[in-house]
């Protein structure tokens, strides 16, 4: 998993509250077999018209959004579904983290296994960062600080799960996690009388 | 986070409606960072189907999960079927069981809690699962509600075609999904067999029932549910997820109006701009064969 320790990019507004996870990535896109290939698909329904072209109201097709790397939406982002192409499809677009005043639970746990940020900050905080945001502004996440700023003076702290932020700052997922243990694995394994996991797979 | 429902349900009110209650009163978040425990006389009154409906929508409230302490009616349940403990190793398993009730006493971080005789049959109105009223209610005037809500409201009444003070016994549909993991349970598919039994689906409308497992299907069909179902005009189908999210071809077309026993009315879900309202079982089957919601507990018996 990629590290996420700061980082700085176009900031793009989705001014409403409750986008679920079938909003973000619609279901038909979830047959695929891959985990690659879902950044055309994020917010289909918004994004493009019934005859498939682009729909120019959309936030993301606007020029100085098109590019945006932080996404900065209305309380109660990422409810509904559990499905982890949510967080898939956020990152594939370009995106690198989102803020919002809530996360759904499921949302917030699978973008951390991914590598994505979500960041929480008080309603009436986004609600500063959604009114300052026009096409190009940029904002900075320092992870190392918990820290949300721009160039003209904002600086918001953020909150985060101590071992979630290390996790983050290393680049571990669960699986990555596991690994760092994988001498004891091993050993425990020989102990056992059983084959190390790893040369099953060679 | 202790969500508590004392007292007992009205006749024709059901697990559906107690959960849409819980949601449209704690909101899709309002269970956030939390694990709810659901107690008190209305959910220990609850049969193990209408129990799973009420921890399966616990995710639509916000929540990491449910959960309801077992009893006598999860023993009974337990008892005899398949992969669970026979015989002697039964009756210990059930002793052990016994233990992982919260104990007496214990403090919660939350605490809600709710009158089940308050309770009406539940509809839907918007795009997410606290947007909902009673079958008594009138679709709610974005200006009333609270500000941080009326946004997401208007946007709601725009995407579903309704308008402000019209009576959710006044709304037509066109098709009704009964179906899903959140009720279409063999005792779900009875109840709203006991609401079509002897009469017809309404010309306008296209009715469809999917069992939620291959199991509940077969049991279903040993009991002849699913003649009452087509005698009356849905159509059978085998069990899957079907239209609950329309990852097959069961999905509405743009505009259509869906009554659906499923867990989630977003935007798109069932098809893109496709309209679903959230009911239970007994209120879908109902609405099939009136055209429109109708309050169930003036829904009389079916003939025999």
């Amino acid at each position: 998993m990629e590290k996420f320790i700061s980082h700085t990019g176009a900031a793009a507004p989705l001014d409403r509250s409750n986008v679920d996870t079938d909003s973000i990535i619609p279901k038909q896109f979830l047959k695929r077999v891959e985990r690659t290939g879902y950044g055309p698909f994020l917010f289909f329904d918004w994004r493009y018209t019934p005859d498939g072209g682009e729909n120019p109201e959309f936030v993301l097709n606007k020029p100085g959004y098109r590019e945006a790397t932080i996404l900065v939406a209305g309380p109660n982002f990422g409810s509904g579904s559990s499905r982890e192409h949510a967080p898939w499809a956020l990152q594939q677009f370009g995106f690198q983290a989102v803020i919002s005043s809530g996360f759904a639970d499921i949302f917030y746990n699978n973008s951390f296994e991914n590598g994505f940020l979500p960041v929480q900050l008080p309603e009436e905080t986004v609600r500063e960062i959604l009114d300052r945001i026009r096409p190009g502004y940029e904002l900075t996440i320092d992870l190392e600080k918990q820290l949300v700023s721009d160039r003209e003076g904002f600086e918001a702290y953020f909150e985060i799960d101590p071992f979630r932020k290390h996790c983050l700052l290393n680049g571990l997922d669960s699986i990555g996690l596991t690994l760092q243990h994988e001498d004891d694995i091993a050993k425990f394994e020989e102990r056992m009388g059983l084959e190390p996991v790893a040369s099953e797979t060679t | 986070m202790e969500v508590r429902v004392d007292g007992e349900l009205p006749p024709g009110v059901t697990a559906k409606d107690i959960i849409l209650g819980i949601i449209g009163k704690i909101g899709t978040s309002g269970g956030a960072g939390y694990v709810i425990e659901y107690t008190g006389e209305a959910i220990r009154a609850l049969s193990m189907e209408g129990r799973m409906t009420v921890c399966n929508m616990s995710i639509e409230g916000g929540a990491r999960a449910g959960m309801i302490a077992p009893d006598e009616t999860t023993f009974e349940w337990l008892r005899g079927r398949k992969f669970v403990p026979q015989g002697e190793e039964y009756d210990e398993a059930v002793e052990r069981w016994k233990e992982l009730a919260t104990d007496e006493g214990a403090e919660y971080d939350e605490v809600v809690v709710l009158d089940a005789g308050e309770l009406r049959p539940h509809v839907t109105w918007g795009t997410n699962p606290e947007q909902v009223v009673t079958i008594e209610d009138s679709v709610p005037d974005p200006a009333a509600l609270p500000v941080d809500k009326r946004e997401a409201a208007e946007r709601a009444l725009a995407y579903m075609g309704l308008e402000a003070g019209t009576s959710i016994k006044d709304i037509e549909i066109d098709r009704v999904f009964i179906g899903s993991c959140t009720n279409s349970r063999l005792a779900d598919l009875r109840a709203a067999a006991d609401m079509v039994r002897g009469r017809q689906v309404h010309p306008n409308v296209s009715a469809m029932v999917v069992p939620g497992s291959a199991l509940v299907k077969w049991q279903a069909e040993k009991e002849g549910l699913d003649a009452v179902f087509t005698e009356a005009g849905f159509e059978w189908r085998a069990a899957g997820c079907s239209m609950c999210l329309g990852m097959n071809p069961d999905i509405l077309m743009p505009q259509e109006r869906c009554a659906s026993t499923s867990n989630r009315n977003f935007e798109g879900r069932q098809g893109k701009d496709g309209r679903t309202h959230l009911v239970s079982p007994q209120m879908a089957a109902a609405a099939a064969i009136a055209g429109r919601f109708v309050d169930i507990r003036d829904w009389e018996a079916a003939p025999a």
